[in-house]
């Protein structure tokens, strides 16, 4: 089996400001979603959110508050899967909470340096 | 207590405490030799007692015969003496006189320095459990073969592998140095999760024996809570998991001996100080930062304690088996897990993850399978339960499956 990257990236702007009992149910669907990769054996590291705030570094000492300012798709987070080739792992990927708010999973193998 | 139900008691209480002290002060390449003593101590007793009479204090007779049979092994055997002197003398100044210490400290001390030594990563869990079994819970070969469902023989010689490793690796029957602890004690912790759960899953029929190596792990586990080294969050998870579990013993059996399943229960058997005990001990597992596979699973232990299927329950019990794969995936986590997504998200959802799982080979794959499509579908489910029919093994599982495929209205099996 081979290690794949997810990269979930949404529009920040477009993100909705749920209530309590949204977001919770958010976390739900994400943690049941994460959980069944797990049960099949197939998660590596259940990774981390984003946090929004952030800055990029440029050459020549530029530094600059974003990317938000640059991209329409924010990161927001990523997870460590394995799989036995790039479709499978793009399988799991289906069922991610990110697709049903309009966002997106980018999949990628990770190449062992 | 009349003689013949009381040596036996003693040799369940005081065997593992003389040969824990002997051994310690022998060194554990003579494990041997402090088990012959203490066996010859209870044989010793056994004749003299039934010509005799009981003695006044019995354990303070069997701690004295001990000591004086030490002693005289030492007298008469000369490689003995050499050997072992040797190794005394680093802890003990005077050589001539040797002091066996039977003292209530000195015998947990020991007790707890062997759990270490017997739970060394360079043994087979197995044969971990097994030593473990022998030397610190005073368990005869038989029962020990009883529990593992297999013969004494095998037993005899995993049991003498283990200890030849012990020797070969020199393990020492010593507190692990503080900064080792943490990892030394994960061993231990496995080990007497194994153990328990020897006792609680064995296919095993002997009812009474499971109880008493379940017991025996809470009695182990609780030793660790005793001393301050090692009373760990983790150790205190691990006891609450042991104590909500246990608290369905009565239950979980009917008179004839059969497995009731949990949705079958009679709760007013289930025991309440028990339940009342896993609380207490899970309340001193939160004091750490660490959450263990053990604090979760002591957390699910603790929602099986509430009967009523309530939705707070089922999705609870989902979040912490998501969070127990998160930290360490097993089959039997996922399938609970599964069984739990049913509960709490239904069970259309459950069987879509629940085929997604690569886990055909195994029994418990298809009950789980046969459980979500009754109902539902119940040829499906019928297929499932006689898949899982032809892979269970024992014959309280097979009994189980077979009321199942009743109740779906398939044939009985043959």
């Amino acid at each position: 089996m081979k290690d794949f990257l997810f990269v979930f990236r949404n529009d920040s702007l477009s993100q909705p400001k749920g209530s309590p009992e949204e977001m919770q149910a958010m976390t739900k669907k994400w943690m049941d979603w994460i959980g069944g990769i797990a049960a099949q054996n197939k998660l590596v590291d259940r990774g981390n959110r984003l946090d929004g705030a952030g800055k990029v570094v440029r050459p020549n000492n530029v530094i600059t508050d974003g990317p938000y300012s640059e991209i329409k798709e924010l990161i927001g987070g990523y997870t460590l899967v394995k799989a036995n080739s790039l479709e499978e792992a793009a399988a799991l990927a289906k069922g991610c909470p990110i697709l049903t708010i309009g966002g997106n999973v980018e999949v990628r193998e990770i190449s062992v340096m | 207590m009349e003689q013949q139900e009381l040596i036996p008691h003693l040799f369940r209480t005081e065997y593992r405490k003389i040969t824990a002290v002997l051994c310690k002060l022998f060194g554990i390449s003579h494990i041997e030799i402090a088990e012959d003593i203490a066996s010859d101590t209870f044989l010793l007793a056994s004749e003299l007692w039934g010509v005799r009479g009981l003695p006044e204090n019995p354990t303070a007779w069997l701690y004295t015969a001990a000591k004086n049979k030490a002693k005289d092994y030492f007298k008469h055997n000369a490689i003995f003496n050499e050997k072992i002197k040797q190794e005394i003398k680093r802890s003990s100044s005077d050589i001539s006189e040797i002091e066996i210490d039977l003292s209530d400290k000195n015998i947990t001390d020991s007790q707890l320095q062997m759990l270490f030594a017997i739970c060394n990563p360079s043994i087979q869990a197995e044969a971990q459990i097994g030593l473990a079994l022998r030397i610190l819970c005073g368990f005869g070969i038989n029962e020990i073969a009883d529990a593992f469902l297999t013969n004494k023989e095998t037993i005899n010689k995993r049991l003498f592998r283990a200890k030849e490793k012990l020797r070969v690796e020199n393990v020492k029957i010593e507190f692990p140095p503080e900064t080792e602890i943490h990892n030394r004690l994960e061993t231990v912790l496995t080990t007497l999760y194994l153990l328990y759960n020897e006792g609680y899953y064995s296919s095993s029929q002997d009812v009474s024996l499971r109880k008493d190596l379940c017991l025996e792990a809470m009695r182990l586990t609780h030793l660790l809570l005793e001393n301050k080294i090692t009373n760990k969050p983790t150790v205190n998870a691990l006891l609450s998991l042991m104590c909500f579990h246990s608290s369905r013993f009565e239950a979980r059996t009917n008179q004839q001996g059969e497995t009731v399943l949990y949705h079958d229960q009679d709760t007013s058997l289930w025991n309440k100080e028990l339940i009342d005990k896993g609380e207490y001990f899970l309340n001193l597992a939160s004091n750490g930062t660490k959450l263990s596979k053990y604090h979760i699973e002591a957390g699910i232990a603790y929602w099986h304690t509430h009967r009523e299927d309530i939705a707070e329950k089922w999705d609870n019990i989902l979040l912490l088996y998501n969070e127990l794969l998160f930290i360490e995936y097993s089959p039997i986590a996922a399938l609970n897990r599964t069984y739990a997504l049913a509960m709490a998200n239904g069970k259309e959802e459950a069987i879509i993850e629940a085929e997604k799982l690569n886990l055909k080979d195994y029994h418990l794959y298809h009950l789980l399978l046969g459980e979500l499509y009754t109902g539902l579908n119940n040829i499906k489910a019928i297929s499932h339960f006689e898949i899982a029919l032809k892979l269970s093994k024992s014959t309280a599982d097979k009994n189980i499956i077979s009321t199942k495929i009743i109740k779906c209205g398939g044939k009985p099996a043959e």
